[in-house]
Order: C-alpha cells, then structure tokens, then sequence
C-alpha cells in the first residue's frame, strides 16, 4: 500500500549529546515539535519504519562506496559512536528483513542499489529514532546515500530513488513509514560547526514542501558547498523522500537555527493521506 | 593514496572494537598496517586531533575518534581551531574551515 507516513528531520549529534547547551526558548519547542511528530508516525501505524540517512562511515568507505544502499538484516547494532559521548546507550534494533528483500527487489526494477545483511547505525539513524521511536521497538530497514565521499550521487539521481522506493512500498501490503534525516546548511566537525545559513534552509524547506522536482534538484555541488557548507551535501536524503512523495506537497513544522546542534532543527511532513496525516492536523 | 589510508585506519579504529583493543595494547603494530607518511604517522602515534584535521581526515571521521580519544566537544574544537593557527590551512578532502575557522557555537 502507498507510504502511511513520511517526515525529514534534522539528525545532529548534537541534539542529544549537548542537548543542555542549547537555548531552551529554540530547544524545547523544537522538541515537542519532534515530540508530534512522533504521534503522527504512531497514530499512521506503521509496520516498519524506513529511515534514509546520511551515514558517517559507520559502515561503508571509499575502498567500495555504494551510492545507494538498503539495509536487509534480522537487526541492527547502534550507536556506533561512544555512547556516553553521544547519550544514546548502545542496543540492538530489530530489523525487516523479508520487507526488506521485496523492497530492495522492486527498487532495482529503475536503480540500482546495492544491499547489506550487517548494518551498524550512527547518529543519522540513531538521533531521529531516539525522539521518533524512543523504545526503538519498530522495525528499521536503514538506507544510506553516500553525501561523504565524492563523487556523490547528483541530486535527479537522489530524486529518482525516492520515486523507486515509494514505488516499492507502494507494492507491498506492510504499512510502510519513511523518514529522511540530515542537512540541512551546516558545517559540520569543522572549527565553524555551528554556522548556519538560516535563508538558504528556509528556501530549500520552500523547494520541498510544494514538491518542486526541478528547484529541489537545480543545486551544484559547488553552490551547495559555497552556501550550505560540506553538510549541505546531505539534501540528497531530504529530495529523495519527496520523491517518494511525488505528487504530494508537505508542510514544514518547525525551522529554526540551533547553533549547537550544528544545524537548523527542523521537522516537516508531506501529506501522504489516511491517519497519520489526521493526526498531523 | 596516503590520506586514504590514514582514513582507513581512522575508519576500522571508530567502528571495530577488536582493532580498538588492539591499538590500545600495540599501537605501533596497528599502524604498520597502514602506508602512511611519517607525518601522518606522528599524529596518529601523537594523538594529535588538530594535525589529523590539518591533514585532511574527513570530519565525521575525526569527529568520532576524537570522542573515542576521550576529547570533550569544546576541546574537539578547539584542537582544530589551534591547529589552523598553527599549521595552516587544511590540505585535504571536504571539510576545510571556512572564515578562516572563526565564529561558530564554541
């Protein structure tokens, strides 16, 4: 059946491993922001959760760095990072492998992609899953584009993987919720994390609530570095959720710069229909 | 080829735990592993975050280690930031300091 739910979210480390430097006036409406968003993925019921993410070398590297890649295992090891630095305990989160194997199927009927039966997650997954799902009970199947090691997917690319894997949930019986995380200007692990392009987020925000293909996709990378920092690369995770959602327009919940997460927080929805997008209201 | 390699020590060290032991009780026999230069070398043998940044170690790379290192955020920070007073600019990859390092939240 079509996507029950689908949201992007910002996936800084920081908004847990510092979350009591930041200013409480930004700070706590941005988390009871994340906090309705949580009740809208609960009230669409989902079988599982699709979380694309922008991984930081938990598990892939240059020596055979996949473009595209979806998680297929029984389940999933996470934080990859000191848990104590990053005030997630590590656990072991299921997974839905067989979802997986026909979801990874129907994709490759337009893009090739590859697949991974071992999966460690970082703060991409990990972040948005403590605020979303924070019991981390449903099950993840984790995909990743490459936004670290150049050269990376172009942004149409980006797009047209979102239309396979909307295509592909749409193919199955599961309810199936999608969740894009990272971006969007940042400069992140620089001496400039912390600097943040407040207009450029709000534009871009604009580009994917009207679903706009080609202004979400007109981006260089070179412009994307100039303006959004080595972060901004991680759009690529936010389009291809719209693209999943092609037709469909969203609304943005929550944009405001917080320094010390590195990033905008920011939460938005496309309306996908049916309850989740009810309880949205 | 060199920043590749130094990267791909960094990588295995954030991400197994059996290299992590490994290093902690042999570091010189981790790094022999690797073909890295001498500076490169002494970084690593050094501990030294802001030369590794230097050196053009991808961020979310050196981000991680240097938590496992045992760096708090602000002092993450601030090795980079006294690294580019130091050493100059960074030679390599993606994440190079922009205004010349300043501003940001710490």
């Amino acid at each position: 059946m079509s996507l029950v739910f689908a949201a992007i979210m910002s996936h800084g480390p920081g908004m847990t491993a510092r979350a009591d430097r930041a200013d409480p006036a930004v700070r706590d409406p941005f988390f009871a922001t994340l906090a309705r968003l949580r009740n809208a993925l609960e009230s669409s019921r989902p079988d599982a959760i699709i979380v694309i993410a922008a991984e930081h070398f938990a598990n892939f590297f240059m020596n055979n760095m996949p473009a595209y890649c979806i998680g297929m295992a029984e389940d999933y090891e996470g934080p990859i990072e000191d848990p104590d630095w990053l005030q997630i305990p590590r656990r072991t989160i299921p997974g839905a492998p067989d979802l997986s194997r026909r979801i990874v199927g129907k994709v490759m009927d337009r893009v090739d992609v590859a697949y991974a039966e071992e999966w460690k997650f970082d703060h991409g997954v990990m972040v948005p899953l403590s605020f979303l799902t924070p019991r981390f009970d449903l099950p993840v199947i984790p995909v990743n584009i490459n936004c670290q090691g150049p050269p990376l997917t172009p942004l149409h690319r980006a797009y047209e993987f979102g239309i396979a894997m909307g295509e592909a949930c749409e193919s199955v019986p599961e309810r199936v919720a999608i969740v894009g995380t990272g971006g969007i200007s940042h400069w992140p692990a620089t001496p400039n994390s912390g600097k943040i392009n407040e207009a450029w987020d709000r534009e871009f925000l604009r580009r994917w609530l009207r679903n706009d293909r080609v202004a979400l996709t007109a981006y260089s990378d070179e412009e994307t570095l100039r303006d959004a920092g080595q972060g901004g690369f991680e759009i690529r995770t936010l389009i291809s959720v719209a693209g999943a959602c092609q037709g469909r327009t969203g609304e943005v919940w929550f944009c405001e710069p917080i320094p010390i997460f590195a990033t905008s927080g920011f939460a938005a929805v496309m309306d996908v229909g049916g309850d989740g997008a009810d309880a949205a209201a | 080829m060199s920043l590749y390699a130094l990267q791909k020590l960094l990588y295995e060290l954030n991400r197994n735990p059996a290299v992590q032991e490994a290093f902690a009780s042999d570091r010189e026999a981790v790094i022999a592993n690797y073909r890295l230069t001498g500076e490169e070398v002494d970084a690593i043998r050094s501990d030294d975050i802001g030369k590794l940044y230097i050196l053009g170690v991808n961020g979310q790379i050196l981000m991680h280690f240097a938590a496992w290192r045992g760096l708090a955020w602000d002092e993450y920070i601030q090795a980079m930031k006294d690294a580019l007073a130091k050493h100059g600019r960074v030679r390599g990859g993606l994440y190079a300091a922009v205004d010349d390092g300043k501003g940001g939240a710490v």
